[in-house]
């Protein structure tokens, strides 16, 4: 938009860029990773970050100071800074390299956003704000709430504004101070463009003012318009769109400035304001913001150079494990990564797999008493199948100290003087003996592990879900699943699908810990699910007509990793034969021995804990952590993740990540026309992408893009965090969990030959928009060449980089036990 | 044996206070070590002492110790004075094992935050005031644990001092608590000249005594009353002060778990507890006691019942159960009340500590047990009745507007009013006129002239209108500083002209505010020639610049605005007892000049040093948070 005369208001177009810019985050039980600036993706990343520091403010890169910081420190080395300056100012390397490291650089921005209705305070000393915020976040809050308040609203069933005028008509009090403005509200006289008149006058400002106003409460607008899009994200529905706000939030302005100003008072744009530049302006690039960005690339390929070096240190030994004692599917997170590797480690015969964790199998799921369903498959895609829990033993207990009566003056006095005693006593054991409560949110509550799933379906439907899967749809997931990972022969005796979930207790954020691809939901049932289906006798006959022969003797047992606890649970082992039982038993010593040393593995991070102790010993204290009321970081997440690797399992065998990879099993030589690649990517670019930005911006601004320290967080509606009772919605991950993190974009490495992987990522063009627009790396190993090649400028060309040979580790264990900091890849003496 | 056992109590807070200041800020578990050690170690002899003082041959005999004298004259004098009684014996224990427990959680908790040791700083002083508050023996003594009470809330609640909000309610939540002071401040003016000394609360106890003076002057005793209610009102979050309290939830969970939902919101009931005997006899407060409680737990549970944030939920349910305490203190249940605080004060706690916890709870909850439509509501109430209860208690019963019109508009706009002093009038018309003053006192003294009433109102009222403008100032930073100091200047000419105020008295009162006020001029010169910009419009945080600075500048106001840290403090309570028990005028507004002088101070080290950073060339938070 532009400040001329020419341009009009056009309010749809205005709607639909608010809603593109404001921040996407669902309703706390439906945390799900996104990039935070989704709205700039179709920019290039550089310019995307420059765009939203100019408009909005945010910062978007780390402080150069960091930047330096990490130079002194070794992390980003000198070579690299001086190639890339090389590159990119061939004339020039010495200015730029003086401005890098030492030249006093200003890194204040000015950003545009707030100008034009600040002038409210500039002109007549009114802060709008201050006074028509709380009442609106109040009301807001009141009406979406999911179950906080006693009272819940009284006319939650019509539409925001309809209930807030029936409540108008219907009552003594009022939420308006002038009368004149309270009618008006309750007969509907002004539309939103009659408000806009009032307040600001002149029409090529409506726009710009609507952005102030709307970004001056981001979080809560941006909640909004994410309940409009999709509303069964509120189990306890509500019709609110963001149109609807922003009426109401008018009106509020409307009798805040006529009870200051008067019932004629002068609009906005009447007044003799200051030239302002528009919003959507083009952008200038800022020195500092150049600055940053070579330190940005610098970092990048401090730290990818490392890794291309260890994987092409593999790349010679393609083969799989023969006669693989068993092997075991995870989910492609990057918390397994080093599971992964330990069982590997304790059971060198033994083989792992990746792929996303709802293991191809999408439906909803409604546990037994369960009066909603909850989607288990990535957030983007609608399942028609509905699979049931029944039977089962698991006991939900309760806890009073969340009974809201205990607020209310009758009962809240005869509670104080009995249960507040017991209060103190159990605040006592909370403290020095943690234990699972109430209050703990774990992945095993997700599923009754003795219940039944109607997995078969038995011609029955519900709300037009059709209940369970037919044998030919089992078979397709099957196949489908197998297929993508590149397994499809040499099955052993059993074959583990490990989903995961976390537990963690005070935390918020729970969900965000699940799994990402079962919607923030633990995987359990999906696991359990797909077992069932290639257990079955009739889709195995159905796979082999397919070509895919699984041995009567390999059995599937689906499980549930607790990445928090590093715990496992197996489902339905009673169905496995004396042999199989056998085997698993000694398989199930080998996943306990791996946790244990994935535990340890993880406690080199939490520095108030001693990785020197003994394992178990560790590995206690790492549980305990999961059930601590004074535990803020129960996991660390998917904190530092940075890689994702597509491709079979021995360009990563016997190399440490550190945890920072997704890793994807994938078998070039059965795709040859791209087909199971397309499906990978198709899902792995905005998981990974989305889990990796944000986790980026959070960390680069954390009190714009993140949530700020979850310490002082408070819950609001059961939707979302604020602090205090007055903030704004609090939108992105809080500190602790993004503290670790190196803010690096993700790079994609892919197993497959560049033309058929040129082919793949533009055959969708959200797909390709992540790759074109630089907001993943991917760098693709050519299966017959051998050969790296980077994705450049819309095509690939051969990746040259300084390579340096990869460090060797002896001892692993002494390394993980001493150091906290993030640490380079490394190869693993085999 | 108890009075030893006591001292060794009082000094120990004050041992892990200053011991706190000096662990290096990178030694996280030398501080937390310190602090859970020795709160726990302490709370171990709480425990004790209530044992030796229960088992004791005199079976829980009410203690006394009168301590140091810290000023005598010879019709007034100002001593420490220290007592033990079943009041004291419950809120310490709760104190001290609450505090334990939650140095313990924050250890945790609070680990890799900015201002880690600061956290426990403030704790340690908020213990220190507690203690002191709780063991107090006289209302002077008390008073000086309430101010440190103040102050470590303030601290506490701008923890998170680079963001607007925080900082915004810890000014307001303070704002509220210097109202307070004004009811002790008064009443220890008005009890002085009720019993000619400072009067131990264990003497109250002895109740012919105070019936006997209480019927003679019971005008006297219901202003006493009511001005010790007010305080206890604003401390304890009751009608009409109520909407501070969920706002001051605004740092680190355990910090508003020990603070606001259990130990210093009790303050309240706890200073009625501590004067019961001086109520006991008085009917009349005692009904008004009662119906103000039952009032507030009627309003404030309306309120819990639509709040949709776990905090203020658990705030305003809070408040309503501090409601019938006070019902149950005035019906003569003290025993009740005494259980009620305990319970009330665990629990609250409890609650907060697991509140981030209700959203996985309750999600799951709603998953299995939800009901599409029970609009819980009074069902006998017709629906346009229910709909207005339900906007008037969304809408906090408009307490926050009314607080608003009626305590601090009036005093900013009456600052306004004098908008037109400058700077430059303090040199010019000011400090003549404080010369001129001085002349004439001396030039009254030495004719040996009867002291002027009219004199001493006209001085005081010329100090207040100074604090008023500086309380109103915008910009200017050196003329908001001056104008509290001169205020005191202009309080201590008023007082001079109104009794024999000796130079002595003059000398205590104004020699630590002078070289506070230097100090502070000094301050804010250096800061000024770094950033000339800097103004009193909106908060500024230079703190994050210029943290020692902010740290100098907050001691100095506080000395400057007679916080126990310098002999001021004393002086301002000599001034009072040369006030005479029917200068009602002279008295109130002298009272009012010390509140403004306290948050005008704080006004101004929060514009200046706190709230989002002015430069943004690093992570500056939304003003929204």
């Amino acid at each position: 938009m532009s400040h001329t005369e020419s341009t009009h208001f056009h309010w749809e177009h205005t709607l639909h860029e608010l809603k593109h810019y404001l921040p996407d985050q669902a309703p706390l039980k439906d945390f799900i990773h996104h990039n935070t600036l989704h709205g700039f993706q179709s920019n290039v990343f550089f310019n995307a970050l420059q765009k939203a520091t100019s408009i909005f403010g945010y910062r978007t890169l780390l402080p150069i100071a960091e930047f330096r910081n990490k130079y002194h420190d070794g992390k980003i080395q000198k070579e690299i800074i001086l190639e890339v300056l090389q590159d990119q100012y061939p004339n020039q390397v010495d200015f730029w390299f003086e401005e890098m490291v030492s030249a006093p650089i200003n890194e204040e921005i000015n950003e545009r956003i707030g100008d034009l209705r600040h002038q409210w305070m500039v002109q007549t000393g009114i802060d709008l704000d201050s006074i028509v915020q709380p009442m609106l976040f109040r009301i807001l809050c009141s009406y979406l709430d999911q179950g906080i308040s006693l009272w819940r609203f009284p006319e939650k069933d019509l539409s925001f504004l309809d209930a807030l005028r029936k409540m108008e008509e219907n009552s003594n009090a009022s939420f308006f101070t002038i009368k004149s403005v309270r009618e008006s509200f309750i007969k509907q006289e002004y539309t939103l463009t009659d408000l806009l008149r009032k307040l600001v006058g002149n029409e090529t400002l409506f726009e710009h003012y609507l952005f102030d106003q709307q970004f001056a409460h981001q979080g809560w607008s941006g909640m909004v318009s994410n309940i409009e899009n999709q509303p069964q994200s509120l189990l306890d529905g509500r019709k609110i769109s963001l149109e609807d706000v922003i009426i109401f939030e008018l009106y509020l302005e409307l009798d805040t400035l006529t009870r200051k100003l008067g019932t004629d008072f002068k609009p906005l744009g009447r007044y003799s304001l200051p030239k302002l530049p528009a919003l959507f302006d083009p952008c200038q690039s800022e020195h500092a913001q150049r600055v940053a960005e070579l330190w940005q690339i610098c970092f990048e390929k401090s730290f990818y150079s490392g890794v291309l070096s260890a994987v092409k240190s593999k790349i010679s030994n393609t083969n799989r494990v023969k006669n693989a004692s068993f092997q075991a599917v995870f989910c492609i997170d990057d918390r397994e990564c080093s599971i992964r590797r330990y069982v590997e480690k304790n059971d060198p015969s033994a083989e792992t797999w990746g792929t996303p964790g709802f293991f191809g199998v999408a439906f909803y799921y409604q546990p037994e008493g369960g009066k909603f369903k909850t989607k288990l498959c990535p957030a983007p895609v609608f399942p028609n199948h509905l699979i049931k829990a029944i039977g089962g033993n698991q006991i939900r207990k309760k806890d009073l100290h969340f009974n809201q009566q205990t607020h209310s003056l009758i009962p809240g006095f005869l509670i104080t003087q009995t249960l507040g005693f017991w209060s103190a006593i159990k605040l006592f054991f909370q403290i020095f003996r943690p234990t699972m409560s109430p209050a703990t949110s774990t992945s095993l509550q997700h599923m009754d592990q003795g219940s039944d799933l109607t997995i078969e379906f038995k011609g029955q439907f519900q709300d037009d879900l059709q209940i369970g899967f037919t044998i030919n749809e089992m078979a397709d997931r099957v196949e489908g699943l197998l297929k993508s990972m590149g397994f499809i022969d040499q099955f052993a005796p059993l074959v583990y699908l490990v989903s995961h979930g976390s537990s963690s207790v005070n935390n918020p954020h729970f969900s965000a810990y699940d799994c990402g691809a079962c919607s923030g939901r633990p995987g359990s049932v999906n696991a359990r699910v797909i077992c069932h289906m290639a257990n079955h006798p009739e889709v195995r006959s159905l796979l082999h007509q397919r070509g895919i022969d699984i041995p009567e003797t390999t059995r599937f047992v689906g499980a549930l990793h607790d990445t928090t606890r590093d715990e496992m649970v197996f489902y339905d082992e009673k169905l496995l034969d004396s042999y199989q039982t056998e085997l698993h038993v000694k398989n199930k010593e080998t996943f306990s021995k791996s946790l244990e040393d994935n535990a340890l593995e993880r406690s080199r991070r939490f520095v108030l804990l001693d990785s020197e102790n003994k394992k178990s010993v560790v590995h206690q204290r790492v549980r305990n952590r999961s059930v601590s009321l004074f535990e803020p970081r129960p996991e660390l997440n998917h904190a530092t993740n940075s890689l994702c690797i597509i491709g079979s399992r021995s360009l990563t065998r016997g190399v440490f990540l550190d945890r920072r990879s997704f890793l994807n099993s994938y078998d070039p030589s059965i795709d040859p026309q791209g087909d199971l690649l397309f499906g990978i990517v198709k899902a792995a670019a905005p998981v990974c992408g989305g889990i990796n930005l944000e986790y980026f911006f959070s960390r680069v601004d954390n009190q714009r893009l993140g949530a700020g320290s979850k310490l002082p967080h408070n819950v609001m509606g059961l939707i979302g965090v604020a602090n205090g009772i007055d903030g704004d919605l609090r939108p992105g991950l809080p500190s602790q969990m993004i503290e670790v993190h190196d803010p690096l974009r993700l790079l994609m490495i892919i197993e497959q030959e560049p033309s058929i992987v040129l082919s793949v990522i533009q055959r969708a063009s959200e797909t390709y928009e992540w790759f074109k627009n630089e907001w993943i790396h991917l760098v693709v190993i050519s299966p017959s060449s051998k050969e790296f090649y980077q994705f450049k400028n819309h095509t690939f060309e051969v990746l040259q980089w300084a390579e340096q040979p990869p460090v060797i580790v002896q001892h692993l264990q002494k390394i993980v036990t001493t150091e906290h900091d993030n640490l380079p890849v490394m190869l693993l003496e085999s | 044996m108890i009075s030893n056992f006591i001292h060794l109590i009082l000094i120990l807070p004050l041992i892990g206070f200053l011991g706190s200041l000096l662990i290096p800020e990178k030694k996280e578990n030398l501080m937390s070590g310190w602090s859970f050690g020795l709160v726990g170690f302490h709370a171990l002899l709480l425990i004790s002492l209530a044992f030796l003082w229960f088992f004791q041959q005199d079976r829980m005999a009410d203690e006394n110790i009168r301590d140091w004298v810290l000023y005598k004259t010879d019709k007034y004098e100002f001593f420490l004075d220290f007592c033990y009684d079943r009041v004291t014996a419950v809120y310490s224990i709760i104190g001290g094992i609450l505090t334990f427990l939650i140095t313990v959680y924050s250890r945790y908790y609070l680990h890799r935050e900015k201002g880690y040791k600061r956290f426990f700083n403030t704790v340690w002083f908020f213990y220190l005031g507690y203690h002191w508050t709780v063991f107090s023996g006289n209302l002077e003594t008390l008073f000086v644990g309430w101010e440190v009470l103040g102050i470590s809330s303030f601290l506490l609640i701008s923890f998170y001092r680079e963001r607007y909000l925080p900082v915004k309610n810890a000014v307001r939540v303070f704002s509220t608590y210097r109202i307070g002071d004004v009811g002790l401040i008064l009443a220890m003016w008005l009890m002085h000249h009720l019993w000619n000394e400072n009067i131990t609360f264990l003497k109250l106890k002895n109740l012919e005594l105070v019936h006997d003076h209480i019927s003679q002057h019971s005008l006297v005793g219901v202003v006493i009353a009511l001005m010790i209610l007010l305080s206890a009102y604003a401390k304890s979050a009751q009608f009409p002060f109520s909407s501070w309290l969920p706002r001051a939830m605004e740092g680190p969970t355990p910090s508003s778990a020990i603070f606001y939902g259990s130990l210093s919101v009790h303050f309240g009931v706890f200073l009625v507890l501590r004067t019961y005997p001086f109520f006991e006899n008085q009917i009349s407060v005692r009904i008004f006691m009662g119906i103000v409680g039952l009032a507030t737990a009627f309003i404030a549970t309306n309120i819990a019942r639509v709040q949709s944030s776990v905090k203020s939920q658990i705030a305003y349910g809070s408040i309503a159960q501090i409601g019938l305490m006070f019902t149950e203190i005035s019906l003569g249940w003290i025993d009740l009340a005494l259980i009620h605080f305990a319970g009330n004060a665990f629990l609250r706690t409890y609650q907060l500590l697991v509140s981030p916890s209700v959203a996985s709870y309750l999600i799951r909850e709603q998953f299995y047990n939800f009901q599409p439509q029970p609009h819980n509501r009074i069902h006998w109430l017709p629906q346009k009745w229910m709909n207005s209860l339900y906007i008037l208690s969304l809408k906090e019963w408009n307490l926050e507007v009314i607080n608003f019109h009626l305590f601090w508009n009036p005093l900013k706009q009456g600052g306004r009013l004098f908008k037109f002093v400058r700077e430059r009038h303090i040199w010019y018309v000011f400090t003549p006129i404080l010369i001129s003053g001085i002349g004439l006192l001396l030039y009254f003294q030495s004719h040996g002239m009867e002291h002027s009433t009219i004199l001493s109102i006209a001085f005081a009222l010329l100090g207040m209108i100074m604090v008023m403008r500086s309380f109103a100032e915008k910009n200017n930073i050196r003329l908001a500083w001056w104008m509290i100091a001169y205020n005191h200047a202009f309080i201590a000419l008023a007082v001079s002209f109104n009794e024999h105020f000796t130079y002595k008295h003059n000398i205590l009162y104004l020699s630590g505010l002078t070289i506070a006020a230097i100090i502070g001029n000094f301050i804010i010169s250096k800061l000024k020639r770094n950033e000339p910009k800097i103004h009193l419009g909106y908060f500024q945080g230079h703190v994050y610049e210029y943290p020692k600075l902010a740290l100098g500048f907050l001691i100095a106001g506080l000395a400057l605005t007679g916080f126990p840290i310098t002999p001021t403090f004393i002086g301002e309570d000599l001034i009072f007892s040369h006030i005479h028990e029917d200068q009602w005028l002279l008295a109130g507004i002298i009272s009012i000049s010390f509140i403004l002088d306290g948050l005008s101070m704080i006004r101004i080290y929060s514009r200046v040093f706190l709230g989002p950073h002015d430069k943004n060339y690093h992570e500056v938070a939304f003003r929204s948070s």
